[in-house]
């Protein structure tokens, strides 16, 4: 890793964060294999330096529209892990009342437009939140995660064109962890290469390590900049991996162990750890004592979310139209 | 009150244009709506008042710009988007019923979707199979979204404002046949209830159940059979979801005999539910099993005769009416 | 197999209706068992098999008209293999839910209602006509008519789900019967009281003090009524009785019930009811004041709950303040559905009767 990392208490926050988030998965798979967590479990180990350095850098203001695997996503935008964790468990204290569990992750507050389980469904979303932006002259971006998959979906298409005709200022943020579900990037799409889809609209892009979490977060800065000086959308690739199933029922037939290990060497985590090692601070000391501090706040997460509430079935046709009152 | 002369389009468009002027958040967006003046010709006039930013034409995107609906709905905005046609919105149905349905209940409440998207619906004008159905039973299947079918002039005038209000989707379905029909309208026409069915034409002997265009052709069979000295109770629905079984049921316990006409398909349409509430709400009531008139289970064809032949018409309407008072079998 | 057919009951009978079956499919019979109800033109006659076997499928349904000859049933002889087993589709009469519904209320039985609807469909139309037309009723038919058959029905349930207790007290009417000899040299003969309207009223004085006997038995449980619509009990010419409601009795004056009697005694006995009168009581009264009769022992009319019987006035020796008199007294008597109240309460409400009826 080349370490470009002039602030080191920077990148101890970044770290932070990294661990935050593969502790937090950990503790989410061992909870669904406990039952505590139903439904699918998608998790994103491995892919923690793409939330991180992309996700990081949106003001409190800006708007995320994500994925189904977006526990990540919902911790860097500064949803509390207890609200997470409920969620999951499905108590009312949840982020979304319990009504949407791992895939459905809702913040008014942190503007945060949900996890989305239709491949590619977020998209027009995302679009609208950049109309209206920019109808009402607010000058922010909205930011929608996808997967390398959604590529494949005419949502995405529809979607590029239109937010390149109207200009409006969305980043497109591709995780591009190389297989839809258990279908390689090969047998998905006909062309390689995230760009030469946005050049069909001309639209910007830039393609990035999502595995080095600065290098995310340089390219990140860098599309936001452009997204923001009002010259249109963007479309950010970050090339990443998942260590593990798409979802927990997963035999993960699809691809070799050894791909795995390769990638796994290529631990964001690890990698940053190092990064600090070099310019002198204990990386692994670091780690050591991020992960205690995670855990801890995991543990209170876990503890938030098992105090939790069941909603009355009373309540069940409650939000299918709003309550005026 | 002074009344002038409009037609159903018209009254569409003065309901659009007051909504535009008086409330900045709201625009229009869809196929055609700007340069072309609509599809149907209903927003003709309104890019030259409000321009393109507010008459925003889009590109055949339904996904995208139905979703982009929702969208700016969220960020603030009152959108109104239209589709063609109901088929076309299948392409968006992805949109309304996986996205603008359930944002509000999968957020817990958080995320409501101000949206309104008109389309326009049913046959009658020979346009064949892809531009003639009638899915607005469909869409009344999903919870989360509200669908009104205005049939007359004071409800394609009166319901834009009460869907501009309401916190959720509303789908409104023109039906393509209504939009030349032409009428008396009062000059300071204004908003109506989005809500409840509505009693076009009292009677004592049968309730005919009827929306869209099949409204005109129950009150044009009302008349005929008052003629004959059946006198028919004619209830236009108004809106789908919610239905308004209260005034089914309540219509239904004076004239102990009912006849649903519905332009769906017969199977698993509104009608076959509106049927069945009435098994559950006023069984006992019955003198004779409900019996409904639907289109025919077959793709719209384009030949007149055919076209004809697989909508509900007058002369149907008649025959079940008698039917159902005489009791012929 | 063999075919049970409608037996010829005499040279003069074409066809007859099928009342009741008295059996069923998979029953045992054996020759000689009765084994369903007809009705003929000379009435309800019970009609027997003539063979050993067991009931195999029952092919006339209730209600239908049938020739003689026509196949009614199936029968297996006995010996036989049973028929792999099917379930036996008994023809049902064609019955609209409004017309089943009103014909409980009413009491009608839908066997002797011809239909008008679709393949003889029995309508609310019908069921109205039914009940607002007894069949005049001559000594030989009174067994089999409508309105006996009616009356049949809802004293069978009556006994059969009702449990009854009954009290009685008897009530001192000489200052009533003055009150009303006075109001009525008032009046002019045609507006004249009779006693029934003061004995009607307080009844619903009363039942304005002890509502629990005022409503209906539905659903397991007593619904009180707000409004209190007697039915009271008209002796048909004919024989049998009908008992129309008089609505908001509490709500009315002695000359407007009075008003109401004179309108629905010619009505009732015209047969020309509204089928409100005939539903929607929540008491009944029987009076049998014109006959030697003194005590009446009701029986409730489902699903109300209670019935107050007035046997006839008469002069009687009557003791107070240790000396002996004679006053004209009557005796009440009240009929309670023991489930929807107790004695106790039954006994305030003839408390309450009592002192509405000492100052009337």
């Amino acid at each position: 890793m080349k370490l470009e990392l002039q602030n080191a208490d920077h990148g101890i926050d970044l770290l932070r964060q990294m661990i935050l988030i593969r502790r937090f998965e950990e503790k989410c798979v061992e909870l669904y294999a406990g039952q505590k967590i139903r439904g699918f479990l998608h998790v994103c180990i491995g892919e923690e330096a793409v939330a991180v350095g992309a996700l990081g850098l949106l003001a409190a203001d800006e708007a995320v529209v994500s994925t189904y695997r977006e526990h990540g996503h919902a911790l860097v935008r500064g949803i509390a892990p207890g609200a997470i964790m409920a969620e999951l468990y499905g108590k009312r204290e949840g982020c979304a009342g319990g009504r949407g569990g791992s895939m459905h992750l809702f913040d008014a507050a942190t503007r945060f437009y949900g996890g989305n389980a239709i491949v590619g469904g977020g998209l027009p979303l995302a679009l609208g939140l950049a109309l209206a932006d920019k109808m009402r002259g607010n000058a922010r971006v909205t930011c929608c995660v996808i997967g390398e998959g959604a590529m494949a979906e005419g949502e995405f298409h529809e979607t590029m064109n239109l937010a390149a005709l109207w200009r409006l200022p969305l980043l497109v943020l591709c995780e591009n962890n190389l297989y839809a579900m258990g279908t390689a990037l090969a047998h998905e799409h006909a062309v390689d290469g995230v760009s030469r889809k946005a050049d069909a609209y001309g639209i910007a892009s830039d393609s990035v390590d999502g595995m080095d979490v600065l290098a995310v977060e340089g390219a990140a800065r860098g599309a936001l900049e452009r997204v923001r000086s009002g010259t249109g959308p963007f479309l950010l690739e970050c090339r990443t991996y998942r260590f593990r199933g798409h979802s927990m029922f997963d035999a993960e037939l699809y691809r070799p162990k050894s791909e795995v290990e390769e990638w796994k060497a290529r631990d964001p985590i690890s990698q940053l750890a190092a990064g600090l090692e070099s310019i002198g601070r204990s990386g692994e000391k670091l780690r050591a004592e991020l992960e205690l501090a995670a855990d801890e706040v995991i543990g209170a997460a876990v503890e938030f979310a098992e105090a939790g509430q069941w909603e009355p079935v009373a309540d069940l046709t409650r939000f299918v139209t709003s309550e005026t009152s | 009150m002074n009344a002038r002369k409009v037609t159903y389009r018209e009254a569409l468009r003065e309901a659009m244009v007051e909504a535009l002027r008086g409330d900045p958040r709201v625009f229009l967006m869809g196929e055609d709506v700007g340069a072309y003046g609509g599809c149907f010709a209903v927003s003709r006039g309104m890019l030259e008042e409000f321009g393109p930013e507010r008459v925003r034409d889009t590109p055949l995107s339904e996904s995208a710009f139905v979703g982009a609906g929702i969208g700016a709905a969220l960020g603030g905005m009152r959108p109104i988007v239209e589709v063609m046609t109901c088929n076309f919105s299948l392409l968006a149905a992805d949109q309304i019923v996986n996205t603008a349905a359930t944002l509000l209940h999968m957020s817990g409440g958080q995320f409501s979707v101000p949206l309104v998207i008109r389309m326009a619906t049913g046959g009658g004008k020979q346009l064949a199979a892809q531009h003639s159905h009638s899915l607005e039973g469909w869409y009344a299947h999903v919870p989360g979204i509200r669908v009104l079918v205005p049939a007359t002039l004071q409800d394609a005038r009166g319901m834009m404002a009460g869907a501009l209000e309401c916190p959720d989707p509303v789908l409104i379905f023109e039906h393509q046949t209504l939009y030349n029909r032409e009428g008396e309208l009062a000059e300071d026409a204004g908003a109506v209830a989005i809500h409840g069915a509505k009693i076009q034409r009292p009677g004592r002997d049968l309730t005919i159940v009827a929306y869209g265009a099949g409204l005109w052709k129950s009150l044009a069979a009302a008349e005929a059979l008052a003629a004959e000295g059946i006198d028919a109770e004619v209830i236009d629905l108004r809106v789908l979801r919610p239905l308004d079984d209260a005034t089914i049921v309540e219509s239904v316990a004076r004239t102990h005999r009912v006849l649903i006409v519905d332009e769906g398909w017969r199977s698993g349409g509104i009608a076959a539910e509106i049927g069945m509430r009435i098994m559950e709400q006023a069984f006992y009531q019955l003198d004779r099993p409900v019996a409904r008139l639907c289109g025919v289970e077959v793709p719209i064809p384009y030949a007149p005769q055919l076209e004809h032949a697989a909508l509900p018409q007058v002369e149907g309407i008649l025959e079940i009416a008698r039917e159902l008072i005489h009791g012929h079998e | 197999m063999s075919d049970f057919t409608m037996p010829s009951l005499g040279a003069d009978m074409a066809a007859a209706t099928m009342m009741r079956w008295r059996v069923k499919p998979g029953d045992g019979v054996k020759r000689g068992d009765v084994v369903a109800e007809v009705e003929t033109d000379k009435g309800l006659i019970e009609i027997e098999i003539f063979e050993d076997g067991t009931v195999e499928e029952l092919v006339a349904g209730i209600g239908e008209k049938l020739p003689v000859g026509a196949v009614l049933a199936r029968i297996r002889e006995s010996g036989t293999a049973p028929l792999p087993a099917v379930i036996p589709a008994v023809q049902r009469r064609r019955v609209s839910p409004l017309a089943r519904k009103i014909a409980a209320e009413l009491g009608v039985e839908l066997s002797g209602i011809e239909g008008s609807g679709p393949g003889g469909a029995i309508e609310k139309a019908d069921v109205e006509r039914a009940a607002s037309h007894p069949v005049e009723a001559s000594a030989e038919e009174a067994g089999t008519a409508p309105l006996r058959r009616a009356i049949a029905a809802a004293m069978e349930k009556s006994n059969r789900e009702i449990p009854h207790y009954h009290l009685d007290a008897t009530i001192d009417m000489t200052s009533a019967l003055a009150w009303l000899a006075r109001e009525n040299e008032l009046r002019v003969i045609q507006a004249r009281l009779l006693p029934a309207v003061l004995l009607l009223k307080a009844v619903a004085g009363a039942l304005r003090v002890e509502p629990d006997l005022n409503g209906v038995w539905r659903d397991g449980r007593l619904q009180r009524s707000e409004r209190i619509h007697i039915n009271f009990a008209i002796a048909l010419r004919g024989g049998g009785l009908i008992t129309p409601a008089i609505h908001d009795v509490d709500r009315k004056s002695h000359d407007e019930i009075m008003a109401d009697l004179n309108d629905l005694v010619p009505r009732v006995r015209a047969g020309r009811l509204r089928s409100s009168e005939l539903t929607e009581g929540t008491i009944t009264v029987t009076h049998l004041g014109e006959s030697v009769v003194e005590r009446v022992w009701g029986v409730i009319y489902p699903p109300q709950v209670a019935i107050v019987g007035f046997g006839r006035v008469a002069e009687q020796p009557w003791a107070e303040n240790g000396m002996l008199g004679v006053r004209q007294v009557l005796c009440a008597t009240l009929a309670g559905d023991h489930r929807a109240s107790d004695g106790r309460v039954g006994a305030r409400f003839l408390d309450a009767l009592n002192q509405q009826l000492q100052k009337p």
